[in-house]
């Protein structure tokens, strides 16, 4: 892979903790753009972390972020957010459309209402995820695999370059996994850069490009087929037992040949 | 909400503690021996200044309380706003001392720093120690509320300190405004709608999802902040006429009824300010007329009953149409469950003449003559069936539902053994629910996915949609009540 360009996101030696108990530290990343990553570790690995340290949600102990060669604050309007579907409280009193029409505020500015071209922009948007008819639902009137696509129409409505999304694949049926992956896809072909908390090992083989294997510091970076080897997910996951099964079993389920990605 | 219980002790203890100074328009109205509607009369007709300040200040405060206590029910901040509420007395003993009288704006400065600085506090305790949100504002609250009724006790001994009308901080009395105060509500009011217009969109994500509007690049805590010195500048103007000890409800009962009345955030705000005035007014007029009633707590009643009403009377999710709409639901049940018991016995007569008798079909159902004519008349008065002479006969109405409920019943019966793989003894529990919650367009699947069969898992024949609509056509158009299947919403949702 060259890299030769800006990278979407570039992370150097950065540190994050909790009441001065590392989460993470001395992570160094750089993400070319274009890329589809998937982040996957043990529970309590950090790769929320990571991902809402990225974006400054959390103070940062030390190292530093940057989005497409700048400081997050310098770059408005190019990080999008997937958060985890149980982070907000979905009896609060919007419809599925609001819910999209939120994607659209970073861009308006303070003070400015969404018009006419906004609200097509997210009815789009909550087209491309199968939802549009729902639109005006309130949002707790919705199936769990629902209200996760309603989350990413939403950050579809940002229009960023560069997504953090964490866990869109939790706890979802099985439509919504293959509608949220087609997404994703899209996105990838559009030149957008993606980052991935993933949970499961055997999907995240197949849908990433690119793996961050994360346990408090980067285990490994690289292409899917060099990444996911027995020896480095042991690593990452610290040899428990119960899932060197699931990890041979993933390795079985997908042999050589399809490797391109 | 059991989190809200200790402090609603607390609430009692000090409400039963303080001399009940709670004063009312009434005091301060001209004192004339007049009934009850020359009291009203002179409410309505606005001669009085006292009346029109009073009048003025419950719709102001109304309107700003009801507006940011919309946006502290849907932030579940309701404590934070009890907190801020008994956090700024001190700030108004501070103001008072400060300015050397009861001068409305040194007492609005001090009030809302004492509220900033006890939220303040509250953060400070959750950031730095183990304790949570909920202990942290029971300290604040309390301790500040303390410290504020022993100032406010010390003011009082000072040499005109009892003219100073500073009492009636405590309990509030709408008719101790004056000109000064409302034009302070008006600009607080008016600074409290403008934000609110202007910066709808910030306060609605930030309300929902915080995390997410901080990746957006919205300034979350400045939004944050600019709330709270609102919501402190709202309890300050508050203050003289509802009282330290029930503003809060000033905040959150409006509100709390009108979240229970819409699912958007734009129609709760407006909801809650008119409940806002609704209250205030209703509080400052039957202050005024019944003799001796303090204007606070007459507020905070008459916000109550709305919420009351609003818990018991909603639409949708009110205490009353929900009851109402089960009691139909299990009114439909129960003559879908006779109608499916006499389809029964005419199939167990293979088909034969119709008809079914009193007595058989009490026997069948296993209730007494008197039962079973209670529920005859009931299907009778669906127009289901027909009654003459002790016999029982289906209308061709009654015959189609009672068709469709046994089709329904058989055919998810052998949509859980085939599909689902479950015993066939295992089936009959969970079809006997499903049956009556069966739209058409899910029968219409069922019976695709099961190839059309004829018959469920224990041999019975399953009846003929076919049949059973041309029945339908032979003459009879549905019963207008009694819920068939046309009315019925499929459930729809995603796939499994």
């Amino acid at each position: 892979m060259t890299d030769d360009a800006t990278p979407a996101l570039e992370i150097h030696d950065l540190t994050v903790s909790y009441h001065r108990k590392p989460v993470l530290w001395g992570i160094d990343l750089a993400v070319a753009p274009g890329q589809l990553v998937g982040i996957i570790g043990p529970n309590g690995a950090g790769k929320s972390t990571l991902i809402k340290a990225c974006m400054g949600l959390l103070p940062v102990a030390g190292g530093w972020t940057r989005v497409f060669g700048k400081p997050l604050r310098d770059t408005p309007g190019r990080v999008g957010y997937v958060p985890q579907r149980e982070s907000v409280d979905w009896d609060f009193p919007v419809s599925v459309l609001d819910v999209v029409l939120m994607g659209r505020y970073g861009r308006l500015g303070i003070g400015r209402r969404p018009g006419k071209a906004d609200r097509e922009a997210a009815r789009a948007c909550l087209d491309k995820v199968q939802l549009l008819p729902f639109a005006n639902r309130q949002i707790s009137n919705l199936s769990g695999g629902q209200q996760q696509r309603v989350f990413l129409a939403r950050a579809l409505a940002q229009e960023a370059d560069l997504y953090f999304m964490d866990e869109p694949f939790a706890g979802v049926d099985a439509a919504t996994e293959a509608a949220i992956i087609a997404v994703l896809r899209e996105l990838r072909s559009a030149g957008k850069t993606i980052l991935v908390v993933h949970h499961d090992l055997p999907t995240a083989r197949q849908y990433f490009d690119r793996l961050l294997l994360l346990n408090m510091n980067v285990v490994a970076f690289g292409p899917t087929e060099e990444v996911f080897t027995a020896e480095l997910l042991q690593k990452t996951y610290g040899g428990r037992l119960t899932l060197l099964s699931e990890v041979a079993q993933a390795l079985g389920a997908g042999t050589e040949g399809g490797g391109k990605a | 909400m059991s989190r809200r219980r200790p402090l609603l002790w607390l609430l009692g203890l000090l409400a039963l503690a303080a001399p009940l100074a709670a004063a009312s328009v009434n005091d301060l109205a001209t004192g004339g021996g007049d009934g009850f509607w020359a009291q009203a009369a002179r409410f309505v007709s606005l001669t009085d200044p006292s009346v029109r300040y009073a009048l003025a200040g419950a719709l102001l405060l109304g309107l700003s309380c009801g507006l940011l206590g919309g946006f502290i029910v849907v932030r579940k901040m309701a404590l934070v706003g009890d907190a801020l509420s008994h956090a700024v007395l001190p700030g108004v003993a501070a103001g008072f001392l400060w300015a050397g009288t009861k001068d409305p704006v040194a007492i609005f400065i001090g009030a809302t720093i004492a509220g900033l600085i006890g939220t303040a506090t509250v953060t400070a305790i959750t950031s730095t120690t183990r304790l949570k949100e909920d202990t942290a504002l029971g300290l604040v609250l309390t301790s500040y509320f303390a410290l504020g009724v022993c100032l406010l006790t010390m003011i009082q001994r000072l040499p005109n300190g009892n003219q100073s009308g500073i009492g009636t901080f405590l309990f509030g009395q709408a008719a101790a405004l004056g000109a000064d105060d409302i034009q302070l509500m008006g600009v607080v009011t008016l600074v409290a709608v403008g934000v609110i217009v202007a910066g709808y969109k910030e306060l609605l994500v930030t309300s929902f999802d915080p995390g997410f509007a901080r990746s957006a690049g919205l300034p979350t805590a400045l939004i944050h902040h600019t709330l709270m010195f609102l919501l402190a500048a709202a309890v300050v103007i508050a203050l003289q006429a509802v009282g330290v000890v029930l503003v809060s409800a000033m905040l959150i009962t409006p509100a709390a009824a009108a979240y229970l009345l819409t699912d958007r955030l734009h129609r709760l705000l407006m909801l809650a300010a008119g409940f806002g005035v609704l209250s205030g007014v209703v509080g400052a007029f039957g202050s005024f007329v019944g003799r001796g009633l303090p204007t606070g707590p007459l507020m905070v009643l008459a916000a109550s009953a709305v919420f009351a009403g609003a818990f018991l009377f909603g639409p949708k999710h009110g205490v009353v149409a929900r009851w109402w709409r089960q009691r139909c639901e299990r009114g439909r049940t129960r003559r879908e469950n006779a109608l499916k018991a006499m389809f029964h016995m005419w199939e167990a007569d293979n088909f034969g003449p119709e008809g079914v008798a009193l007595a058989d079909f009490a026997q069948r159902r296993r209730c007494t003559l008197e039962e079973i004519g209670r529920v005859v008349r009931e299907l009778a008065r669906h127009d289901f069936v027909t009654v003459d002479r002790e016999m029982v006969y289906f209308t061709p109405a009654g015959r189609l539902r009672a068709g469709e409920i046994v089709r329904n019943h058989r055919l998810w019966e052998l949509y859980l053994t085939e599909s689902a793989n479950i015993a066939p003894d295992h089936v009959h529990d969970d079809a006997e629910r499903i049956e009556h919650v069966l739209g058409e367009a899910t029968v219409r699947a069922l019976e695709r996915r099961l190839n059309y069969a004829k018959t469920d898992p224990h041999g019975k024949i399953i009846p003929s949609p076919r049949e059973l609509h041309r029945a339908e056509a032979d003459g009879l158009e549905r019963p207008a009540s009694g819920g068939g299947g046309p009315g019925r919403a499929d459930k729809e949702g995603d796939a499994s």
